[in-house]
């Protein structure tokens, strides 16, 4: 069954669509992971133009967090002075996305800075999670190795304008939040991603965040920057979709449930291995689009529209 | 001086053939609907040859019928290798190009247009196309080919040689299938008589392509108040991803 998508003014396979919400939610339960990273390239591939996947997608991630964001409020598992400051620095860094995403465009090579994005940002978090999870399954082979520190003191936490979060236990400056925070609202703007698998490493690796707050704070942060970035397109190159969202949003959830399920059962580090796998999968797709000569050499497009 | 008149007369009516053969037409319908499951409708064109004089004997009767999207203008890119990667480097304006055309005939439009008829009337699609003079004329002439092989490919632009079915020199008929990817707009049927390559007669109709009220809702609504339109969007992702997860909470207690 055919829909047509009013703003991509194009025509998709329901059925596509169900099943790209669906797999990247069954993915996100298992993983969680909000998904928005391989839902952007998976519409790209099936033909929506790329304004609109991105603009889409970050809807998308207000819809797949928002449970989430609610639950830890509620089990207080969130750093709201630490959230509010990412915050701000993610507001700052969607208007600077999407300045920068509106100027591309007018400049014709959106595309090509999306795809650019994705295929340096999904190579590096493919890498670095397979390089992980093989740590941890030669760990779990070899319990008496070594375990890496968590917490340590370096330059970060040396610069001025302290100040104290106390849910998570840090008396730091606010800089490195900020600027992450910042890196992650442009990233929301130009990929259509909520940008936790950046903020959380961020989080736990920079800033020295204890675990317990880090989920529920990205979770807090991405929420509302994916909100404000999904009105920033709106109001500034119309590309939001909401029949895409919709049909994104119910195979997302219902594959989310199915996800958590599976992921319950199934041995965490392989699974990891996977999900790694199939990330940099993606990304050499994409990357292979940009390398080989492609069988047609020219594009159209139309002012003002996608 | 009576005599001139009546030359005049006779000459004018000598002319006048040009007008003896007329062409009727109708079409299935004029009004296609871009509802959610649109995957592209076939519209029937069909209609007749009216004539007061006898037939004429010594040339064939042709028809060729068009249809032309509502027109807009394009950028065309072209990619070359930039480190490695293949990057848009080099544009060219279209001042506007059909959207949509299908262009059929009752043999291939070669054989049965001459040049100038076809340079006054922008029948084929090459000439449909007002092309932005570039510097170099040969280079601009590449990027409105790739318009045309482009369009092709997504069956936008259709070149339907001799699918115009004309029976006893006075009914015809034709099919041109308008794809899932059209705009909307007006779009023009142009119906054309010819004899010896030359235009008698030419007909317009037109066929009203319109979103659906759904689709023409939202997409109004996302251009004209955006702002409300982006809360709604916000406002069903959190009914949804915050209503499913409670609905399969509640499910699962």
């Amino acid at each position: 069954m055919q829909i047509y998508l009013p703003i991509a003014e194009t025509s998709v396979n329901a059925f596509t669509l169900l099943g790209v919400g669906g797999g990247v939610g069954v993915l996100s339960g298992m993983f969680g992971v909000g998904g928005g990273f391989l839902i952007t390239p998976l519409l790209f591939f099936i033909g929506v133009p790329p304004a609109v996947a991105v603009a889409t997608g970050v809807n998308q991630v207000v819809a797949s967090s928002i449970s989430g964001v609610l639950a830890h409020l509620k089990r207080k598992t969130v750093d709201l002075r630490m959230g509010t400051v990412l915050l701000i620095g993610g507001l700052i860094g969607s208007i600077i996305g999407i300045w920068f995403f509106n100027l591309m465009q007018k400049l014709g090579q959106l595309d090509l800075i999306v795809q650019l994005s994705y295929v340096l940002f999904l190579g590096i978090i493919g890498a670095l999670m397979l390089q992980e999870s093989l740590r941890a399954l030669r760990r779990s082979k070899n319990p008496h190795a070594p375990r890496r520190k968590l917490h340590t003191h370096n330059w970060v936490h040396n610069l001025p304008w302290k100040m104290k979060f106390r849910a998570s236990g840090l008396y730091i400056s606010v800089f490195p939040p900020l600027l992450v925070g910042v890196g992650v609202g442009i990233l929301a703007a130009i990929m259509g991603v909520g940008g936790g698998f950046i903020l959380v490493p961020a989080m736990i690796y920079l800033l020295g965040m204890p675990t317990k707050v880090v989920i529920g704070t990205s979770l807090f942060q991405v929420t509302f920057v994916a909100a404000f970035t999904t009105m920033m397109h709106a109001l500034t190159n119309y590309s939001v979709d909401v029949m895409l969202a919709v049909f994104l949003i119910l195979g997302g959830v219902i594959g989310a449930q199915i996800g958590t399920r599976i992921g319950l059962r199934l041995k965490a580090e392989q699974l990891r291995i996977l999900l790694a796998l199939l990330v940099l999968a993606v990304c050499a797709k994409i990357a292979l689009d940009l390398l080989l000569t492609p069988s047609e050499l020219y594009s159209i497009s139309i002012p003002g529209r996608f | 001086m009576r005599g001139i008149v009546l030359f005049m007369v006779l000459s004018v009516l000598a002319l006048l053939p040009a007008r003896s053969e007329e062409v009727i037409v109708g079409l299935s319908q004029n009004r296609v609907s871009l509802t959610v499951n649109y995957e592209g409708s076939e519209i029937l064109i069909f209609g007749a040859v009216r004539r007061e004089a006898p037939l004429p004997d010594d040339s064939a009767l042709d028809i060729i019928v068009t249809i032309e999207g509502p027109p807009m203008p394009a950028v065309i890119w072209r990619k070359a290798r930039r480190l490695g990667i293949w990057v848009n480097t080099e544009s060219q304006e279209v001042r506007a190009a059909p959207s949509f055309y299908a262009v059929a005939g009752t043999a291939p439009l070669s054989d049965i247009l001459s040049l100038d008829a076809d340079l006054t009337h922008r029948i084929s699609t090459r000439l449909a196309i007002f092309e932005a003079r570039g510097p170099d004329p040969r280079d601009a002439a590449a990027f409105t080919d790739a318009l045309i092989r482009i369009r092709q490919g997504e069956q936008l632009y259709q070149e339907l040689d001799s699918t115009v079915a004309l029976q006893r020199d006075t009914l015809f008929n034709t099919r041109v299938t308008l794809p899932k990817n059209i705009v909307e707009g007006t779009y023009t049927a142009r119906i054309f008589l010819l004899r010896d390559g030359a235009v008698l007669d030419e007909a317009e109709t037109f066929i009203d392509v319109q979103k659906a009220v759904l689709e023409r809702w939202l997409y109004n609504m996302a251009y004209d108040r955006p702002a409300l339109y982006g809360l709604m969007a916000l406002g069903l992702a959190v009914f949804f991803g915050w209503g499913a997860s409670a609905l399969f909470r509640f499910v699962r207690s």
